[in-house]
């Protein structure tokens, strides 16, 4: 086949891709929820278009709205953990990190969080009122308070115990220009600590398979490592973000492709504990994918990387902080990974649920 | 991680893979072909076609057994999980396979009651646990997990669990394998054999390889070292103009198999005349039924499923890119009625088929890549 047809069927391709996304589905269904490209067409093809409007175009952890001289930001995110108590967290702490986290790496410190409590009629207030005093502790570790909030309850079978909607309220740091056009090549990727802690955890708590291990989710406030990054990176810091669902693989994803650089991972250099490592082999799911709740990635610029690294290691959180790779200028758009093994693997964005495999 | 990093070390994949340059013949193009789904993972994972010579090029085989069940059979599966009396049963990696009209994960959304497990046996749990309800057990994979299913029926007939059922599409690696070897315009040089079906099946199904075809034949284990060292058992054969079928993964796999596993299979199980393979065809005996001493727990019968045909579009050209005769871009519908979002043949179906690959990473995912320092 001629070069120029297999050219002309690329660039077909790249177009197609680069056309808004249309949603099809007839239904909502789980792969939607999962954080990955099922999750970027409902976003991107249904609710975007819609609601179209400045602030929620670069969809961002949290909006940034001019405020008088400042800008403000504005997070909201729900949790539907179960089961609601797990190693190392419970969803009242999650609920409360998780949207802190969100304003933490929009580089906004937090003014006033918002909960919602959505209960299932039979939940036993013993369970309620460690929830409550999860949050309030999670809370003032933050230096935030929960100035507001709201409780429903519903019939019996229609939630799993307990779901928490948190919306947080920040001032944005005026000094840090952090978005994907800040990213220039040789840029430094930086990882807070080890991957998949947090999802594993969930998964092994749930039972199903059978697995005894310990593992503890990651759940915690990122303000220290991003105070710390701050300090040593100054105006080195370009981009933050908050690896939750679909993992630091789709993040880096969405970064190759806003960028329009590419993103070049050492597999090695990947901080995973052994046994989350061992974990994700039995099933067959890979770590790059699984879900944090504690963990900071940043690209930073090369003369400060080593700097910036040093600083998250002395933090609290942040002591198996790694550089984990950098940006070029190739393959645009794209993620790759030099295996331990010595060769290199695209890493896509996760598709559909992290699901075992059989084969 | 004990066991396992010792498989993946970067040193001696570099030292194996400097003696695989050493004997590689400059003048000539290698294609060899991994026959199963998982080595085609390990390859992708770590990077394997990074190490080798230009000249040697791996042709992704056709055993994902998830990717090559063509539509009609995903179509009669959901028309199962749509009855309101059951509970519908499958492995997770099926969730996303599609039908005619849209796969396992949409029919659940729409209410179904599908429920993704681990092994049969924990259908069959399911099953003692609601006893008022029909629970079917979505059966799919080669001789590897044929045996589980086998297993389940024997224990569900003999604890006269009567609400539960299989429907079983479970396949056989030789019948395929010997179709591509049977095609003409056939362009491989030499097969890394499936492991893990062979800890079932031994080494011996695979002599007619090397005796009737001339093509060596080295069945493989699923780290990335057991692939470079069994690249290097291919090589030396071609090499030395040997053909043969050697056993790298002797460490699990022994030469007559699994005899107890056989022994199950064959009372579970017959072959089918005929079975179909997505982008492929029909294929004599390269399926299994359910034998008649089980026909009680079959879902096919149970159910009267229609045996629906669903076409494959007649510009599919699997087969040609299976065979190497074709590069993905070359298909008809390659990117056009073919994407990953709706696949219709076998290579679009997993992201590691070539031609989902290739979608999503073009020249990449067949380019080697520089890779430059750190």
């Amino acid at each position: 086949m001629s070069e120029q047809r297999e050219q002309r069927v690329l660039d077909a391709l790249e177009e197609n891709r680069r056309r808004p996304p249309k949603f099809t589905a007839p239904r909502i269904d789980m792969s939607h929820g999962a954080g990955g490209k099922a999750t970027h067409k409902l976003i991107e093809g249904l609710l975007l278009p819609t609601l179209s409007n400045p602030a929620l175009a670069p969809l961002t952890d949290a909006a940034l709205i001019p405020f008088g001289d400042n800008n403000l930001a504005l997070t909201t995110d729900s949790y539907v953990v179960r089961p609601l108590v797990f190693p190392g967290g419970s969803i009242g702490e999650l609920a409360v990190n998780g949207t802190v986290n969100d304003l933490a790496v929009s580089g906004a410190t937090p003014v006033g969080l918002s909960a919602a409590l959505i209960i299932e009629e039979g939940l036993e207030t013993e369970v309620l009122a460690h929830e409550v005093e999860a949050m309030a502790a999670a809370a003032g570790h933050a230096g935030v308070s929960i100035v507001t909030g709201d409780t429903k309850v519903v019939e019996r079978g229609k939630g799993d115990g307990l779901y928490v909607v948190t919306t947080g309220a920040g001032v944005a740091d005026p000094e840090l220009s952090l978005s994907s056009a800040s990213v220039r090549p040789g840029d430094k990727i930086l990882c807070s600590g080890t991957l998949g802690d947090h999802g594993a955890a969930i998964l092994i708590a749930r039972g199903d398979l059978e697995l005894e291990a310990e593992v503890l989710s990651d759940t915690r406030s990122l303000i220290p490592l991003v105070q710390a990054l701050k300090e040593t990176a100054g105006s080195g810091l370009r981009f933050m973000r908050d690896p939750t669902r679909g993992g630091v693989g789709t993040v880096l994803n969405e970064l190759a492709r806003d960028s329009g650089f590419g993103v070049v991972l050492w597999e090695e250099r990947l901080p995973i504990r052994d046994v989350v490592h061992g974990a994700c082999e039995i099933l067959g799911i890979d770590p790059l994918y699984v879900a944090n709740e504690g963990k900071l990635l940043a690209v930073v610029a090369p003369e400060v990387a080593d700097g910036a690294l040093e600083a998250l290691r002395r933090v609290e959180g942040g002591e198996e902080a790694e550089i984990i790779g950098e940006v070029r200028e190739e393959p645009a758009r794209m993620v790759l990974m030099h295996t331990g093994f010595g060769g290199t693997r695209m890493i896509d964005m996760l598709v559909g649920d992290p699901l075992p495999r059989i084969c | 991680m004990k066991y396992v990093d010792e498989f993946r070390n970067a040193d001696i994949a570099r030292a194996v893979a400097a003696e695989i340059a050493s004997i590689t013949d400059s003048g000539r193009h290698y294609k060899i072909m991994e026959v199963c789904g998982g080595h085609t993972h390990t390859i992708y994972r770590h990077g394997i076609k990074d190490l080798l010579p230009d000249q040697v090029e791996l042709v992704h085989g056709p055993g994902c057994p998830v990717c090559v069940l063509p539509m009609g059979r995903v179509d009669e599966g959901i028309g199962i999980a749509e009855r309101p009396e059951v509970i519908f049963t499958c492995f997770g990696d099926m969730m996303r396979v599609p039908g005619s009209r849209g796969n396992l994960l949409e029919v659940k959304a729409e209410g179904a009651d599908i429920r993704m497990v681990y092994s049969p046996l924990d259908a069959l749990r399911i099953a003692r646990e609601n006893p008022d309800r029909e629970v079917v057990f979505y059966a799919i994979g080669f001789e590897t997990t044929a045996p589980s299913t086998a297993l389940t029926l024997q224990r569900a007939k003999k604890e006269g669990i009567e609400n539960f059922s299989v429907f079983c599409n479970h396949v056989t690696i030789v019948p395929p394998v010997r179709a591509l070897l049977d095609s003409p315009d056939l362009r491989l040089d030499a097969f890394i054999g499936p492991g893990h079906v062979s800890t079932v099946v031994g080494c011996r199904p695979y002599e007619f390889m090397s005796e009737d075809y001339d093509k060596p034949c080295v069945v493989a284990g699923f780290e990335p070292l057991d692939l470079l060292q069994s690249i290097l058992m291919l090589m030396r054969q071609l090499d030395e103009g040997r053909c043969e079928v050697e056993n790298q993964y002797s460490r699990i796999v022994p030469w007559e198999g699994n005899l107890q596993a056989l022994k199950s299979m064959a009372e579970v199980f017959e072959l089918r005349p005929y079975f179909e393979w997505r982008g492929l065809g029909f294929i004599a005996q390269s399926a299994l039924k359910l034998s008649p001493a089980y026909a009680d727990f079959d879902a096919e019968l149970r159910y009267s499923t229609p045996g629906v045909r669903v076409a494959d579009p007649k510009a599919c050209q699997c087969g040609e890119v299976l065979k190497g005769v074709l590069k993905p871009p070359e298909c008809k519908v390659f990117g056009t009625a073919c994407t990953p979002e709706r696949p219709l043949g076998a290579l679009m179906v997993s992201s590691e088929g070539a031609c989902a690959a290739y979608y999503n990473f073009g020249r990449k995912s067949f380019e080697k890549v520089e890779i430059g320092s750190k």
